[in-house]
């Protein structure tokens, strides 16, 4: 089973905002006013020190997702929102879990946080500490499979995503650039 | 040369041509309180700081400029909430200026902290906290601006001690380093021209048309461009609470306010239309009644400069994002270049006459008093009405009162009209009366009140009388709170819940007179006249007249909450003809 809500109620925001303090309050302190609900959030500075994007999901229901975007907009710091398409947008996501391990199971957890390209943060006496960054989903499909051996704690930091680029218009950018 | 961050807060005001602030000092804002001793901004001394927030909203009400706040820090800024709130509900520019404690006490709980910002802001269109000086001037620029474009809303600025009291050098910011500053801020104001054309093309073929006027008319000053919109169709006119006065009472195309206490010409004529204008106006709850019973054969056109309006309630058929002004200015020359390419209006006559044959068979109809029975409201309203000179400013609470002045009171020019309606603040007529009277002190002010309101915020009358603002305010006591008393009687079956006030404590004219004003208690139908005219000569102190009035009335015609505007409630006397409203 899914963590993740059902496609038609999963909508990804990209917002840059003025990257000023309580922004994020903002941002946050309207979604509750308002009743919509946060899936997952993520927020750090861009490129550009003076703006940082906040990457959203929104599980949308009741609240049509067009409402959301135009009342989020009316936010004085927020400067852009795009609808991030799945289809047409690569997204990852960072999961750190710590799992209870007998000694005898190490070996079959290990095998596959190689089989998920899983990294191993920490080996303890009766544990281990993982991480996996991919697709919401791969970090899904490794979560279930990690709870059978007993999850002691989990972190998961909500996705960041970006528009998956047009190679034609990538290489004309590149192209610019280089004249 | 460098002046203190007090110094440059109210310089910033002067750059931004405040001539009035209304406020109160206290601890943390008090190094603001020295340069203003030497300012040529007037400051009247509120006796609550609800009071400061509310003039300020009526200043801006009846002048169209932003109204100003100042307050201090803690319990002063949570004493703003309320009018805040008020002025975010009803779009009114307001620039509020709170105290803080020093940036160095900022999260330590010290005294008369509070987290202003975090409080205010979702109730506010805009806040900020400033922790330096230097940044105090950009503030205050942004603050205006913020609170006077787009949808105009209230703006926070709020301002640490030590910032006050720290030096910096002056720099008053250019307007493109304003726009720079507000990245994210760029409201539409002129409409997309594809749908105006389209909107033309439906006004003209509508059959049953009606203009849905909202207060948005009257932020963007376009009720004069509305009007020749509404005679060049000849369609008729429906102003909102928030709009009356954006088109005259007395025009024969208007059909006065829709909505829960609407005229039943007005809703009735929303209900069957084919299409509803609606020109700054948030199809509110209040109006359309049960909205999926709401005008189900009408198209949309909605004009407004909010796109979050657009779709909320109802999906438009034709959205405009735009100023009212800007957008109904194209929307006429549109619709002169079809009429001049040929195009033809569909015949609306019959519509036309549909309409006024509700408004004979169904005008605002109260029973009058019996000989030696109690005065009725609507009566002491009418008199009022009919003895105000030209001009006079209406200005009410909330409830009862509130209903039968919007109803009886005859709106013929805008800005003449003052009231809190998506809030529903009680107490708020006193004080925004006040704010009104600096704000147009050519211009005579009435606030009808109730007993109810008229007991939170009357204190504001010793600000009044001491800063010679004349006001007059006409208290319609029934000695209950009378709307809620309307609801349990119909529909908590006669179960009457803490309404009585208690009948005759307070003592009206002694507490006017205590206040400094002058206070006049009518029983009779015959006081009536006598009272008001003598209300009208005193100009040297404000007067408040105590109208005893029938304690059972009701506010006819009504629609109950979430009731469909179909099924409107008429006065007991229009019962009969009902089937006139078909």
């Amino acid at each position: 089973m899914s963590t993740y809500p059902t496609p038609q109620r999963h909508h990804i925001l990209s917002v840059l905002v003025q990257n000023k303090a309580g922004v994020l309050a903002r941002v946050a302190s309207l979604f509750a006013r308002r009743g919509y609900n946060i899936f997952s959030l993520a927020v750090a500075p861009t490129e550009d020190p003076q703006f940082s994007r906040i990457t959203i999901v929104v599980d949308v229901e009741g609240t049509t997702l067009e409402q959301i975007v135009k009342q989020l907009f009316k936010l004085i710091e927020v400067v852009r929102i795009s609808e991030l398409d799945p289809q047409k947008s690569v997204e990852r996501e960072l999961f750190m879990a710590t799992v209870r391990t007998d000694g005898e199971n190490r070996g079959q957890i290990v095998e596959l946080a190689n089989i998920f390209e899983a990294k191993v943060l920490a080996v303890g006496v009766d544990a281990l500490t993982l991480s996996l960054e991919g697709s919401p989903e791969k970090l899904d499909d490794f979560e279930e499979l990690l709870r059978g051996y007993g999850i002691v704690e989990l972190q998961r930091t909500g996705r960041i995503a970006l528009p998956k680029l047009d190679r034609e218009a990538h290489s004309r950018a590149v192209k610019g650039k280089a004249s | 040369m460098k002046i203190t961050g007090a110094e440059a807060l109210i310089k910033a005001l002067e750059m931004e041509s405040v001539d009035v602030m209304f406020g109160y000092p206290g601890g943390c804002i008090l190094p603001a309180y020295d340069p203003l001793l030497k300012s040529s901004i007037r400051h009247i001394l509120v006796r609550h700081e609800q009071g400061a927030g509310h003039m300020a909203e009526g200043y801006a009400h009846v002048t169209g400029r932003p109204g100003v706040a100042m307050v201090t820090s803690g319990p002063a800024a949570t004493n703003l909430v309320t009018p805040l709130c008020d002025a975010y509900m009803d779009s009114i520019p307001m620039v509020a200026i709170t105290g803080q404690v020093s940036t160095t006490a900022i999260g330590t709980d010290a005294f008369q902290e509070c987290d202003t910002v975090g409080i205010t802001r979702s109730i506010t269109k805009h806040n900020e906290l400033v922790m330096s000086a230097e940044d105090l001037p950009l503030a205050i620029r942004q603050a205006f601006h913020i609170a006077t474009t787009g949808r105009p809303g209230p703006v926070l600025i709020d301002v640490p001690k030590d910032v006050l009291q720290n030096s910096m050098t002056w720099h008053w910011p250019t307007d493109e380093e304003v726009q720079a500053s507000l990245p994210g801020y760029h409201p539409t104001t002129k409409g997309h021209p594809r749908m105006i054309k389209e909107a033309a093309k439906l006004m003209l073929t509508a059959q049953r048309p009606v203009l849905y006027l909202g207060g948005g008319v009257l932020k963007s000053r376009a009720a004069e461009v509305v009007r020749e919109i509404a005679e060049l169709l000849n369609i008729p006119v429906v102003t909102t609470l928030m709009a009356r006065g954006a088109f005259p009472d007395s025009h024969p195309l208007c059909l006065g306010m829709p909505g829960m206490h609407g005229t039943a010409a007005a809703v009735t004529a929303m209900q069957k239309s084919d299409l509803l204008i609606a020109l700054g106006a948030r199809f509110d709850d209040r109006v359309t009644g049960k909205v999926s019973a709401f005008a189900q054969e009408a198209k949309i056109i909605h004009v407004d400069i909010d796109p979050a309006e657009q779709g909320k309630v109802r999906r438009p058929d034709v959205p405009i994002v735009g100023d009212c002004k800007l957008v109904s200015i194209e929307i006429l020359k549109a619709l002169r270049e079809l009429l001049d390419g040929g195009e033809v209006q569909a015949d609306i006559a019959p519509w036309r006459s549909r309409c006024s044959g509700w408004q004979e068979q169904f005008p605002l109809a109260y029973e009058p008093s019996a000989p030696g029975a109690a005065l009725k409201p609507q009566f002491c309203l009418e008199q009022i009405r009919d003895h105000a000179p030209e001009g006079t400013i209406l200005v009410s609470g909330v409830g009862q009162h509130q209903m039968w002045s919007s109803q009886y009171w005859h709106f013929d020019e805008p800005y003449t009209w003052v009231n809190s309606g998506g809030l529903g603040t009680m107490g708020f007529s006193v004080p925004a009366a006040i704010g009104a009277k600096v704000g147009r002190p050519d211009k005579t002010v009435w606030a009808i009140d109730g007993d109810g309101c008229f007991q939170m915020t009357a204190q504001e009358l010793i600000t009044a009388s001491i800063s010679n603002i004349p006001i007059k305010v006409g208290i319609l006591n029934n000695s209950y709170l009378g709307m809620v008393r309307q609801w349990q009687e119909m529909f908590y079956g006669e179960r009457y819940s803490e309404v009585d006030l208690g009948g005759g404590v307070p003592d009206f004219v002694k507490w006017a007179e205590a206040m400094g004003c002058v206070g006049i208690r009518v029983d009779s139908p015959e006081e009536v006249a006598p009272a008001i005219e003598r209300a009208n000569s005193i100009n040297d102190r404000p007067v408040v007249v105590d109208f005893r009035v029938e304690e059972f009335e009701k506010v006819f015609p009504m629609v109950a909450a979430g009731a469909s505007n179909d099924d409107i409630i008429l006065p007991p006397s229009q019962n009969e003809r009902r089937e006139y409203l078909r």
